[in-house]
């Protein structure tokens, strides 16, 4: 089953033409690298699959459901998909349990009971026990990203877009970020991921895709991407990341 | 020291001057202070009457006109329009003249239900003019925080008028809190001017004049001075204490 599919999706700022026809299928259960240098339109693609950007041309399906069409309600959309940011985007004037809780009881109309028993598990399972009151500005980098994580987890998305999620923490902090994304695909989860780890990337994805100016320049798996790429630009970019 | 010395040439200066007996007796008279006392304190209840319930109303007011020039929908654009036009209009005119203008022009309609009293006309006039000072003050708080917060609470499901309400208007405010504060210091102060109106009822400025006019003395107005100094001088340190407060909290968070 598919759980994302992109079919010649299209867009542009201005002049700047970002993604210039982009298929893209992500089956159930796997996790999708996105590669590619910085303004290859990596992010510019997961915020439109959660329609934080509208696509000027082509067509993306959650599900069944074709979510570029002009009746669909952004709203509706976004609450089947999870998304965790670079730079974390906590609400810092909400403690982390509130963080956590808000869209729940807003979006999903949770009751205050269940969702903090929810929030409290999650938070739990993410080594936060003890943090619930805490304020975004008194955790780590990577105690945030955990926090976010949680967030966006809460309200059981089919699928979780990850935009380079750790490369805003230090180095020491990166491995407990991964170590959840590896626990989630155990668990079956449905991720579109735009990365630098490269070694991650290759040890965790069933699909890369290498992106260049807008464009899906290459496709398959870890290990044909990483090590036997067809394309001069794919072979130019892993030689300078693997270096 | 420095200060002390520099206070007490000042304060000689002032007191050997050619005019200093006549200013003495004008200015500085204790039998006219202390029979002035209780009229410009009665005055001065209504000055803090009126600067509450303006405060109330121009914060919804400002919020009101920040929120609707946030909008970016084709459909709000009158609206929008009429919020950009209202402060532009009113930031420039001078508070005196808009209390002039409200307090001589709208009882001169002669429509039903008009106010004919120095209070409400006032507090007309004040909301008026700070209501698009404060507009700008908030809509600047809200243009501070980060566009990604939005992007955040969108990705979660909440809708624009959820985003606005639970992510971006608790953040814009605590900023502009100190710079509000600072606007309603001077608020507190403008609230003096109905007193040009001559109409009841009368605050602290209108009493001192009122006492001046009768015994040719004018120590009342220093009076009314003392009185409003001893309300700006707190609020003024509030101010100076919740901006320090926020400045510290920013540098000791770091950049996230």
């Amino acid at each position: 089953m598919t759980a994302v599919r992109l079919r010649g999706v299209y867009k542009q700022y201005g002049e700047r033409v970002v993604l210039e026809g982009i298929d893209l299928d992500v089956h159930a259960h796997d996790v999708v690298a996105l590669i590619g240098s910085s303004g290859s339109g990596k992010s510019t693609l997961l915020r439109c699959v959660n329609l934080l950007e509208r696509v000027d041309d082509g067509q993306i399906w959650l599900g069944e459901d074709d979510i570029t069409e002009v009746s669909v309600k952004p709203d509706r959309v976004r609450r089947r998909v999870g998304m965790v940011f670079q730079s974390f985007n906590l609400f810092p004037h909400l403690t982390a349990m509130q963080n956590v809780t808000l869209a729940a009881r807003r979006v999903h109309g949770m009751r205050r009971g269940p969702a903090l028993d929810k929030a409290s598990a999650l938070l739990q399972q993410f080594g936060l026990g003890g943090r619930e009151s805490s304020y975004p500005d008194r955790l780590s980098g990577g105690q945030q990203q955990r926090v976010a994580f949680a967030r966006s987890l809460m309200t059981d998305p089919e699928v979780l877009l990850l935009d380079e999620v750790t490369s805003a923490l230090d180095p020491e902090l990166v491995g407990e970020i991964l170590e959840i994304v590896r626990a989630l695909k155990a668990g079956g989860m449905t991720m579109v991921m735009a990365t630098h780890e490269m070694q991650f990337c290759r040890e965790i994805a069933d699909q890369v895709c290498f992106l260049d100016a807008g464009k899906v320049l290459e496709r398959g798996t870890p290990d044909t991407v990483f090590t036997d790429p067809a394309e001069a630009r794919t072979r130019e970019f892993l030689r300078r990341v693997l270096s | 020291m420095s200060t002390a010395v520099l206070l007490g040439l000042l304060c000689w200066l002032i007191v050997s001057s050619p005019g200093w007996p006549s200013v003495q007796q004008t200015f500085f008279s204790w039998k006219d202070a202390k029979a002035s006392f209780p009229e410009i304190a009665r005055g001065f209840v209504v000055n803090i009457e009126l600067f509450m319930a303006a405060e109330v109303l121009i914060l919804v007011v400002g919020l009101l006109v920040a929120l609707l020039r946030g909008t970016r929908s084709a459909v709000m654009f009158p609206l929008r329009a009429m919020a950009v036009l209202y402060v532009d209009l009113f930031r420039g005119v001078p508070t005196l003249l808009l209390v002039y203008l409200v307090g001589f022009g709208l009882p001169a309609l002669r429509l039903q239900g008009v106010p004919v009293d120095a209070f409400r006309l006032g507090l007309i006039a004040l909301t008026l003019s700070y209501g698009a000072y404060v507009a700008e003050v908030i809509r600047a708080g809200i243009e501070s925080v980060h566009p990604d917060q939005r992007a955040a609470a969108r990705s979660l499901g909440l809708s624009e008028g959820q985003t606005t309400r639970s992510v971006v208007l608790p953040q814009a405010v605590r900023r502009v809190v100190p710079p509000l504060l600072n606007d309603f210091v001077s608020l507190q102060k403008d609230t003096a001017l109905i007193a040009v109106l001559g109409l009841t009822p009368a605050e602290a400025l209108r009493q001192a004049n009122v006492y001046t006019s009768f015994h040719f003395n004018y120590t009342p107005l220093l009076v009314a001075a003392v009185f409003f100094v001893a309300l700006t001088v707190p609020l003024a340190r509030l101010t100076d204490w919740l901006g320090h407060r926020a400045l510290a909290r920013q540098q000791s968070a770091g950049p996230a």
